[in-house]
């Protein structure tokens, strides 16, 4: 699968996530420059990596909302192509109104920056359609703004777009499992179609055993799996 | 701009500027004449003490700064190790202590954005930091806000950068009331055929200023700031601390090795730190032999009207200076201009071994390069302190000790105590796993990192902090070669064998002979540990000045250490992986409570004897720790340190996911149960192995002669520890989590 992975000044996990996609998957991985007018051609997914895109210094993602990149972005979402944002990614997808809610500052009003667990749920989607719903992946996140915040938070979930959810190991959803204070726990959501997903924890930075952790690579490899012809529609049993 | 703005240079002008009547002399017998006001400006700044190492550089040159594996030693911007492959280690240590004292956010998050500069000015890419931190007693009501403001400002710029900080060391004593120490790591990695340096070669080459813009601030930091001693005014000076944009540095760095990438387009490199524009011009052509000429009215500004000697002295952040190959500085410029950076070229090399400076069509100055980058060389008076004699006599055994049954609560006072406490307060507020290769991270003896072979396999690096200043208030040579062998210890217990080292070296004024006397002890100590171990210096940095209104901080030799493990996935960590595992001590129980942190505790003191190193003792552990991780045979191993054998143990039962119990006896001996649970005697570790493996483990101790002692096993919920400690894990571990947060909450 060839995978674009965008770069905006400021982002700093597009190498990580470059390094996942084509080291530990072995796929085509391309990093475009976020003033590029159009996406690779052929490309199959699109990865929004983390970072502090432009500094962060307004809110964050919202500069980054605006990079001609996004155009293609948007074009490349509407017609139903896979789109995963992680951490600034998340933030930036946001700001560009393809996911619904909004990043606020930490409940802790600090950067945090340690193992979380979430729990898959929701509808399918590509980046979950291996991944049986219920399951505890174990993940870091790293970030000042990922305090999850949304109107319909209810109703998101309801409608099966919330993906992940910050819970304790066994899978339980308590305030004492959520690091930043998000509303009822959510960690990741879908736009209605499914087909774009963010979350704030970082995948690529648990993908390999050396690093302690690979639950991560089960997102990755679940986008492989749905960009299978005939297979990935549903949800893993 | 003109010349004729500026301010009559007089003798009294030069001593309100920091120089000497001595200096000033010196001075006008190399220009032959009066300076003008930028030339003061040139030579107060390259010959304060931050810049030139005046007090210092005589005794500098007696470290042992060569190896097998030193590409390029001390004198660059940081040092270059060979890790094989074909690839280079470029690390270095520097501290901004006054600044962050003045402004801890800013002034902690400029320190990291130096240091990133010094490492990828060499054409390496940072993968990853360390930061070492030295804070005033927890009481003191500065110390919260101080705390907080370091740890924030760290994190802020390198979590921003994308470089991840891996580990670090934080102690908190009164001598660091009135002046913390904040001292930044970093490493970075690059190919050994791209290795730049900060040389103006080549007469006729451009000049390429880029980065940020220059503006007032910064200016005078690295001569009035760095360069004496704090007092009550000191929160005037507020204004000479700089502002960080890990944004801008950020761009910098990518494209600094992106017009590194381009073959010939670069000649040399240099950031623009200390001293600004003035030390990065004036030391690039004296490397090179060269002269430069700069034309202020080029140089991109952030505001009107700057004199040409606020922006030689401006201490902007992230702004690069680099010699382009004359004829392509098109190509440069283009490469820029994809990254939004200001760049322009503001002068060339020339042959006249002068760096003239051109202010609206006017010379401005006119001096040599040489004199002004090779500085002054001071032999200052030095003289034993006095105090040395008496805390040395103090026997710490000669104060009340707990009664057996309060051994346990002494352990838990200890473990809560902020030097010895969890810090996971402050490792959280870091993103310690960007860039995908943190194998080991905070919180373990030493952190392990991934680098990745040209091939794409992998190997690791393993980086350390260390230094305990109350060894060394009480033998600063002791102290040194004592934090030398612990960082080496650090490393080998995670895996990693030492390879080279840098270092921040924390002193109190210079012009105070006993500083100068613990400095010189502290660099024979350096250079004693160092030839015994084979582990060269390769970079470092001095600060003197450390102190408020007469009170100098404890010296403090802080070192970085770097060691080489091929294979990252048998790094070791510190914490018991499961029930039912053998325990073991390898080195000797000698009775050392010299200052140590039972006498602090327990008895607000720091005094007694610093702990003698048995250096080939020393060798014995490391080597059987290296063996055995090699091996693959341990399941934990952990460096016993502050607080001793007691301490060590309970990290080991509590610092994992998951705590895990052990019941032991303390070895053999007849310690006083204080020195036996508390001492804090060097080359000892605690390691735990599979029963399976026993006989195995003995084999390779034998092998390597290290005493070694088994005391146990692990498992169940409790750590026994001897006839008089037994206490819950959680109990342990609550003490242990809670002790820091007490402090900044």
């Amino acid at each position: 699968m060839r995978v674009a992975i965008l770069q905006f000044p400021g982002s700093n996990c597009d190498d990580d996530t470059m390094h996942v996609v084509t080291r530990v998957l072995g796929e085509d991985g391309r990093l475009v420059w976020h003033r590029e007018a159009q996406l690779p051609t052929g490309t199959d997914a699109v990865i929004v990596p983390g970072g502090f895109s432009y500094g962060d210094y307004l809110r964050s993602g919202a500069i980054a909302a605006h990079a001609a990149i996004m155009d293609a972005v948007r074009v490349f979402a509407g017609a139903g192509g896979p789109v995963l944002g992680i951490c600034n990614g998340f933030q930036i997808l946001c700001e560009a109104g393809l996911l619904p809610g909004a990043l606020t500052r930490n409940a802790s009003l600090r950067f945090e920056c340690r193992q979380v667990h979430v729990r898959v749920e929701g509808r399918p989607t590509p980046f979950t359609a291996a991944i049986p719903a219920g399951r505890v992946l174990r993940m870091p996140i790293a970030h000042g703004d990922g305090r999850y915040i949304n109107d319909d938070a209810t109703g998101l979930g309801a409608r099966g777009q919330v993906v992940f959810r910050y819970c304790d190991p066994a899978g339980g959803v308590r305030d004492e499992a959520n690091p930043n204070g998000s509303q009822l726990g959510i960690a990741g959501v879908s736009n209605e179609a499914g087909n774009v997903v963010a979350l704030m924890p970082h995948p690529e930075r648990a993908s390999e055993a050396l690093l302690g952790e690979d639950g991560g690579r089960q997102i990755f490899e679940s986008l492989r799996l749905s960009l299978t012809p005939g297979r990935g529609k549903g949800r893993a049993a | 701009m003109s010349a004729a703005r500026e301010p009559e240079v007089t003798r009294e002008v030069g001593r309100t500027q920091g120089m000497t009547d001595a200096e000033y002399d010196q001075m006008l017998g190399i220009l032959g004449r009066t300076p003008t006001f930028t030339e003061l400006g040139l030579f107060m700044s390259m010959w304060s003490e931050h810049c030139s190492y005046k007090s210092s550089r005589i005794f500098l040159k007696d470290l042992p700064t060569t190896g097998a594996c030193v590409v390029h030693g001390p004198g660059e911007n940081a040092g270059v190790v060979d890790i094989g492959d074909g690839q280079v280690a470029v690390f270095k240590m520097e501290s901004h202590n006054h600044p962050s004292f003045v402004e801890p956010y800013q002034g902690a998050a400029t320190g990291v954005g130096g240091i990133l500069r010094d490492v990828f000015t060499m054409g390496a890419r940072p993968i990853a930091s360390l930061n070492a931190l030295r804070f005033g007693q927890p009481s003191h009501p500065r110390t919260p806000y101080l705390v907080s403001g370091v740890v924030s400002g760290i994190g802020g710029y390198g979590n921003s950068i994308g470089v991840p900080t891996v580990g670090g060391d934080i102690a908190f004593d009164e001598c660091y009331d009135g002046n913390i120490l904040v001292n930044a790591f970093t490493l970075g990695i690059a190919e050994h055929t791209g290795i730049f340096l900060g040389r103006a070669a080549g007469v006729g080459n451009g000049l390429l200023y880029f980065g940020s813009k220059t503006g007032r601030d910064g200016i005078h930091g690295a001569s009035l700031l760095a360069s004496a001693e704090f007092d009550a005014s000191s929160e005037e000076k507020r204004p000479t601390v700089q502002v960080g944009d890990p944004f801008t540095e950020k761009l910098l760095l990518e494209a600094c090795l992106e017009l590194m990438k381009v073959p010939g387009l670069l000649v040399g490199i240099q950031d623009m730190g200390a001293a600004g524009l003035t030390s990065s011009a004036v030391e690039m052509a004296a490397r090179a032999g060269n002269g430069v000429e700069l034309d202020l009215d080029l140089v991109p500004r952030r505001e009107p009207g700057m004199s040409a000697y606020e922006i030689m002295l401006s201490e902007s952040q992230e702004r690069m200076l680099a010699v382009v190959e004359a004829g392509r500085e098109g190509e440069a410029l283009a490469l820029l201009e994809k990254w939004d950076l200001d760049a322009a070229f503001i002068g060339k090399v020339t042959n006249t071994e002068r760096v003239v400076i051109k202010a609206d069509g006017k010379v401005v100055a006119d001096v040599p390069a040489a004199p002004l980058a090779e500085g002054l060389k001071y032999d200052r008076p030095r003289k034993r302190p006095a105090y040395l004699d008496e805390v040395n006599a103090v026997e710490p055994l000669s104060f009340a000790q707990p009664a057996p049954g309060d051994l346990g609560a002494t352990l838990l006072k200890i473990l809560s105590s902020p030097n010895v406490a969890s810090k996971e307060w402050v490792y959280r507020q870091y993103d310690h796993m960007v860039r995908v290769g943190t194998v080991v991270g905070p919180g373990s003896d030493a952190a392990i990192v991934r680098v990745l072979r040209p091939d794409g396999s992998a190997k690791g690096l393993g980086l350390v902090v260390d230094c305990n200043s109350r060894f060394c208030y009480l033998d600063p040579y002791e102290g040194t070669r004592l934090a030398v062998a612990e960082c080496a210890r650090n490393l080998a217990v995670s895996g990693a064998r030492a390879l080279a080292l840098t270092d921040c070296l924390n002193f109190a004024s210079p012009e105070r002979p006993e500083t100068m006397w613990q400095f010189v002890e502290s660099l024979r100590g350096l250079s004693d540990a160092c030839r015994s171990l084979g582990v060269p210096v390769v970079s470092g940095n001095v600060s003197f000045y450390n102190e408020t209104e007469g009170r100098g901080i404890h010296p403090t030799p802080m070192i970085g250490m770097v060691g080489t493990i091929a294979d990252p996935a048998g790094a070791v960590t510190q914490h018991f992986k499961g029930e039912g595992d053998v325990v073991a001590l390898l080195g000797l129980q000698t009775a050392e409570l010299g200052g140590s942190e039972y006498l602090k505790v327990m008895h607000g003191k720091v005094a007694g004897r610093a702990p003698r190193l048995d250096i080939d003792l020393e060798k014995r552990v490391t080597e059987t720790c290296l063996v055995l991780a090699d091996k693959g045979l341990l399941r934990s191993a952990h460096d016993l340190s502050d607080g001793g054998l007691a301490v060590a143990a309970a990290e080991c039962a509590m610092s994992g996911d998951e705590p895990v119990g052990a019941e032991l006896t303390l070895p053999a001996g007849d310690l006083p149960p204080v020195a036996a649970l508390f001492g804090e005697a060097p080359s000892r570790v605690l390691i735990s192995f599979s029963p399976a493996n026993r006989a195995a483990v003995e084999q390779v101790a034998a092998d390597a002669g290290a005493p070694m002692a088994i005391l146990g096993v692990t498992g169940g919920r409790r750590l026994v520890l001897g006839p008089d400690v037994d206490l819950p894990v959680a109990v342990l571990s609550d003490a242990w989590r809670t002790g820091f947060r007490k402090v900044v909450e």
